[in-house]
């Protein structure tokens, strides 16, 4: 038993995983294949059960129903020590008794393997850190602690390492560095990881696949481009990224295309990213897909007239507006400082227009806000 | 800009402002003499009358002499008293410390029926007054016709002692982040592993800490060790009973010796921990 599931390899398969504590369900019936090889994202708001799922995997929590598969070996109730997998901790626990070198031959030595210096010394030289091998763990920065907690899992070479918010505690530019390394050493070492993250921007950096959580269960699932150019709920439109919502109904058809009815005016979309159920339906476009326009200068796509800007925001490498449109509603508008045109002022009067096939449409059942006022940061969610 | 301030001239604070701030500043220092001040003059009397030459009575200074350091068991008994008192602080020790760790854990770490009683069962004896404890000891002694003596002492010890050891080892366990033990477990560690690699280490020192309380408080120990030590004499007893007839300076030696043994103990205990940390 312990023999065979620590040589397991092969694709990760969750089948109706399911974790409840008392009346609170953490993680309902969630179903989920991660390839091998591939590099994988969780993303959610605190509480929605992506750390509880990163730890049965791990096994360190006991799954209430469902079964966990790694290659074609079950491993939902082995021990965590019986499995082929590490973590990197969120607080990188690593051991404040031992040296680098220790910590990361800890696991090594676990298994009784040979050539314990050789393989220490190479993961060192992989995250670049090998003159602190004899160091103990306080010494270090925060940086360098989050290095060694990878190399500590890494060396292992395990058929699946778990990333539990590695980046949490680092500086944002340490943090974008890291995303990059991490990324990188993904590539070199060619395992499968798994990362855990309520930054959004961080599992679009890193990721292959994301899948986003809501309430324990898996809100939609795709590459950072499917899910940011096609969302298929309002929860992930505004929880990557942010989205302009406006209510409409579909009112016909045009080939592959669908014709919406906006407040009076007629805009289309590609049926490939409806996802509305009946006519009613809310049409989502990015802000930065949008064009403003002053009335007099011609205009291509889709077309919302009757806006007046209401306020405008530089900020660098675009401009943010709100334009106030016919029907009351606020839009966001990202416009790229690129063109040389002087910026629109306050109080003029626009159209704004923008290319169909970045017309995106949801269930008009929807709750425009679900997912945008999740404020993420939450350090430590257990 | 930096020029014009430069010139102008600093105005000159006033001296009752002065003196002001000083104390303001120097507060806690002040304090802080005072409080060891109060706290180390017994110890330095020990120490200083501990080279009187007294003859009968240690209470009146006589002479300065190296005698009673050079001959420490010159008095009668004394290192008798000392020796029982030093092998029943090692025993119980030892017992109370193992006890002591396993019980902190189970109540640290497992939840088990009867846990928050057993939590604050444990410290009832710490809650009892000592008299009350020796009294009840030696009438439960008697109950199972057991004299009085070194090994009812030593029992005696441990029973108090367990509860010291209990609570200090606990706070370390509950100071020690869970997850370093999961990730022994997730870096291939078995139970035994996690337990003896990562756990152990992170709480000896509290149970190092714990050890060295229960020592102190068992050589300590007069009023349980009256009732069930019967004839024994221990070092705490030694100097009750000589104390109506004027203890000998040679109590002050070993009590002196005790005091720079126990600081010695604790400095090298910092350096170790600072090196360490380094």
């Amino acid at each position: 038993m312990t023999k065979a599931s620590i040589e397991a390899r092969g694709d990760l398969r969750l089948t109706r995983l399911t974790k409840t504590y008392g009346d609170f369900t953490a993680v309902d019936d969630l179903s989920l294949t991660i390839p091998k090889g591939s590099f994988f994202a969780l993303l959610g708001p605190s509480g929605c059960g992506k750390t509880t799922t990163l730890r049965m995997i791990a096994g360190l929590e006991e799954p209430t129903a469902g079964s966990i598969h790694l290659g074609e070996t079950d491993i939902t109730t082995t021990k965590p020590y019986q499995r082929p997998i590490n973590t990197v901790f969120q607080n990188y626990a690593l051991f404040p008794h031992l040296t680098i070198f220790e910590n990361i031959a800890f696991g090594l030595r676990r298994r009784g393997q040979k050539d314990v210096k050789e393989a220490v010394d190479k993961v060192l030289n992989l995250v670049e850190l090998p003159h602190l091998a004899q160091r103990k763990p306080t010494q270090l920065s925060g940086g360098q602690q989050q290095r060694i907690a990878l190399a500590r899992a890494i060396v292992n070479r395990p058929a699946l390492l778990l990333l539990d918010e590695p980046l949490g505690a680092l500086d944002l530019k340490l943090r974008r560095q890291m995303q990059i390394e991490l990324k990188w050493i993904q590539k070199e070492v060619g395992l499968t990881f798994v990362h855990v993250t309520h930054d959004q921007e961080e599992a679009m950096t890193m990721a292959d696949t994301i899948a986003v959580m809501n309430e324990g269960q898996i809100e939609q699932m795709g590459s950072p481009a499917d899910l940011y150019d096609n969302p298929e709920t309002a929860y992930v439109a505004n929880f990557l990224g942010q989205s302009n919502l406006i209510k409409g109904t579909i009112s016909g058809n045009d080939g592959d295309s669908l014709v919406v009815d906006l407040y009076g005016q007629k805009i289309s979309l590609p049926k490939s990213r409806s996802h509305a159920i009946d006519n009613s339906t809310y049409a989502g476009i990015r802000p930065e897909k949008f064009r403003i326009s002053l009335l007099e200068t011609p205009v291509r796509g889709n077309v919302l007239s009757g806006g007046r800007i209401e306020d405008v925001s530089y900020i660098g490498v675009s401009t943010q507006y709100q334009v106030e449109m016919p029907w009351g509603q606020e839009l966001m508008v990202f416009e790229q400082n690129d063109d040389g045109v002087a910026p629109f002022k306050k109080g003029d009067a626009v159209n704004i227009s923008w290319e169909p096939a970045f017309t995106f449409a949801l269930r008009g059942d929807e709750d425009v806000t679900a997912g945008s006022q999740i404020e993420p940061e939450v350090q430590d969610e257990e | 800009m930096t020029q014009k301030i430069k010139d102008a001239t600093i105005p000159t604070i006033p001296f009752g402002a002065r003196i002001q701030r000083w104390f303001g500043r120097n507060l806690i220092r002040i304090y802080a003499v005072f409080a060891f001040t109060y706290l180390f003059i017994p110890v330095a009397y020990t120490f200083v009358f501990s080279f009187n030459d007294a003859g009968k009575s240690n209470l009146i200074w006589q002479a300065f002499t190296f005698k009673n350091w050079q001959n420490p068991c010159g008095a009668p008994e004394v290192c008798s008293a000392l020796g029982n008192s030093i092998k029943i602080g090692f025993i119980a020790t030892f017992f109370a410390t193992i006890l002591g760790t396993m019980i902190a854990f189970a109540i640290g770490r497992h939840n088990f029926k009867g846990r928050s009683a057993s939590n604050l069962l444990i410290f009832l004896p710490m809650a009892t007054p000592e008299i009350v404890l020796g009294a009840s000891l030696l009438s439960l002694f008697l109950v199972f016709k057991i004299n009085p003596g070194f090994w009812p002492t030593v029992i005696a010890h441990i029973v108090f002692c367990i509860s010291f050891v209990v609570v200090t080892v606990k706070a370390r366990i509950a100071s020690l982040d869970p997850r370093l033990e999961q990730a022994a477990m997730d870096l291939y560690a078995n139970e035994f592993e996690t337990f003896r690699r990562v756990t152990l280490p992170l709480v000896a020192p509290g149970i190092a800490g714990a050890a060295l309380l229960a020592f102190s408080l068992s050589f300590d120990d007069f009023i349980i060790t009256n009732f069930n030590s019967g004839t024994l004499t221990t070092f705490p007893k030694f100097i009750y009973v000589s104390a109506a007839r004027g203890i000998p300076a040679q109590a002050n030696v070993i009590g002196s010796a005790m005091f720079f043994l126990a600081l010695t103990l604790v400095i090298v205990g910092q350096l170790v921990n600072r090196r360490k940390v380094r």
